[in-house]
């Protein structure tokens, strides 16, 4: 049933848009778009890594998304300042990455398919990491989710409320490294943030409460997947982009919707 | 046993000692206000007793089963985050549509539940703030300058609200405030904190401490006369409130 490459790239992107709506909300309510953008830059060093000591890309990655992830909670709860830390880090890792990648003279590395992704060549067994991963961050998040919400809010009422705002942290934290690893391969690094951020900016658009967003972003990722997908086939336009663009232009359409509907509202 | 208690605390921020040698306790039913100027470490005081904060030496020992309603300073909610208000009451813990009408409606705001956070009024906000620390049905209640951004008639009538809460299910009230004339009138006990405990006591023993006149100067009695006079006037604005400034002034002075 799995043979057709059309059917495994969509339940691939549909699966890690599962992941990427609810945790893309918390991305956007605590401000840490351009956290996930670094991790997933990072990721980049992983990849150079894994082929470099011959291990799964898939571990390669998720350990350098995780330490890089770390590295960055800390400091910033050190009160570094958490744009520049992650300029440096981030661009240094990506740096460190392409340098180390050059030096593997026995493998020729197309990286263009990690920065891009290449949808349309992931295998069953790709497609089964996938699933695994998503439906993991997915179910970590959905467990949390009223403490998430609570320490997102405001971290001393957290505490008031017995909840410790630094856990919390943490389990986005692995959530977002598990998301940068299985996507990459899909989406590629550097349209991982895309999908994490302009399907939960398109729901805040008409989203009423925390839970209508999270599903929303979901739906509008999930549809993004297909019609990029779509494009991509009758077009013959790059499928990694061409989902973003379809996002990209919900995103536009809501935003648009909005500002209308709440003109005619009045308020 | 006491409701909370601290015993020789201290806090340092990255070598900068912000408190010393506290020793506090509360007892049930007790008002009591936290008064320092900024700077003082009064609101890392509260947050050290909430449990934020660890001590760097001394402890901090709460009575079993002690539940705390706490009101922050003030709340930013980020844009981006869609929040009606009967949502931000479930959080963490879900409560039913006719708690939380229940709370609202003592608050004085029932018809907010079904609005977004966003579009509140400061005052209204407030409110919301202490409805949801009631939820919890409080032993103390916790009060980080709940009034900062409100005018004085708004300042006078949350007072008087949580003064009313207190009075109905008995619980202590800890308030950190610079607002020194409003909340002494109310307050069993005043702690004076500049770093360590300056001086307490009850208000009228505070305000005419000689450390406490050091700290602020004299220029608190001017501000004292300052909130009288203006409960003189108060009277065309709020019908309502008439009265009960009335016996607040009689406290106070």
């Amino acid at each position: 049933m799995l043979d057709d490459f059309m059917l495994r790239a969509t339940l691939a992107g549909l699966a890690v848009a599962l992941a990427t709506g609810p945790l893309g909300c918390f991305v956007v309510w605590r401000r840490m778009a351009y956290f996930g953008d670094a991790t997933a830059h990072a990721a980049i060093l992983g990849v150079a890594l894994a082929l470099g000591f011959q291990i799964s890309i898939f571990i390669g990655t998720m350990v350098v998304a995780l330490v890089m992830a770390m590295i960055v909670s800390v400091l910033a709860g050190r009160g570094w300042a958490m744009d520049t830390t992650l300029g440096v880090l981030a661009h240094s890792a990506l740096a460190f990455g392409l340098v180390a990648v050059s030096f593997l003279p026995a493998v020729r590395v197309d990286l263009s398919a990690y920065l891009f992704g290449d949808i349309l060549a992931v295998s069953r067994f790709d497609l089964a990491v996938i699933a695994t991963g998503s439906l993991l961050v997915l179910g970590l998040i959905l467990w949390r989710w009223a403490a998430l919400l609570t320490a997102t809010l405001n971290e001393d009422l957290a505490h008031a409320s017995g909840i410790n705002p630094g856990h919390e942290r943490l389990v986005l934290t692995i959530a977002l490294a598990i998301v940068v690893a299985v996507a990459l391969k899909i989406v590629g690094a550097l349209l991982i943030a895309a999908l994490l951020i302009i399907p939960a900016a398109a729901a805040r658009n008409f989203a009423r409460s925390p839970e209508s967003m999270a599903l929303g972003a979901v739906v509008i990722g999930g549809v993004s997947v297909w019609g990029g997908l779509q494009l991509s086939l009758t077009h013959d336009t790059p499928s990694g982009p061409s989902i973003v663009v379809f996002a990209a232009m919900i995103f536009l359409v809501t935003t648009i919707a909005g500002s209308v509907l709440q003109k005619r509202l009045g308020r | 046993m006491s409701l909370i208690s601290a015993a020789g605390l201290s806090v340092h921020y990255g070598g900068r000692k912000v408190l010393f040698d506290i020793d506090f306790q509360m007892e049930r039913g007790e008002i009591v206000t936290i008064v320092g100027p900024n700077g003082s470490g009064k609101t890392t005081f509260l947050r050290a007793l909430l449990g934020v904060v660890p001590p760097s030496r001394g402890r901090i020992t709460r009575a079993k089963g002690v539940s705390v309603g706490y009101v922050p300073q003030r709340l930013h909610i980020d844009p981006g985050l869609p929040l009606p208000v009967s949502r931000f009451l479930s959080l963490p813990k879900r409560r039913s549509a006719s708690e939380i009408a229940q709370v609202l409606d003592r608050v004085g705001v029932p018809d907010v539940a079904a609005q977004n956070m966003a579009t509140l009024s400061g005052g209204q906000f407030q409110r919301v703030l202490l409805a949801r620390a009631l939820l919890v049905k409080p032993d103390i209640l916790m009060l980080d300058e709940p009034t900062a951004g409100l005018d004085q008639p708004g300042v006078a009538s949350f007072y008087r609200l949580i003064e009313e809460v207190r009075r109905e299910i008995g619980c202590a009230v800890l308030s950190v405030s610079h607002d020194l004339h409003v909340v002494m009138a109310a307050s069993d006990r005043v702690v004076c904190i500049n770093g360590h405990v300056c001086c307490e006591g009850a208000p009228h023993v505070v305000r005419a401490a000689p450390e406490y006149r050091a700290l602020f100067g004299l220029g608190t009695g001017g501000a004292l006369a300052l909130y009288q006079h203006s409960h003189d006037h108060e009277h065309d604005h709020d019908h309502d409130h008439t009265h009960e400034q009335k016996d607040h002034a009689h406290h106070a002075g």
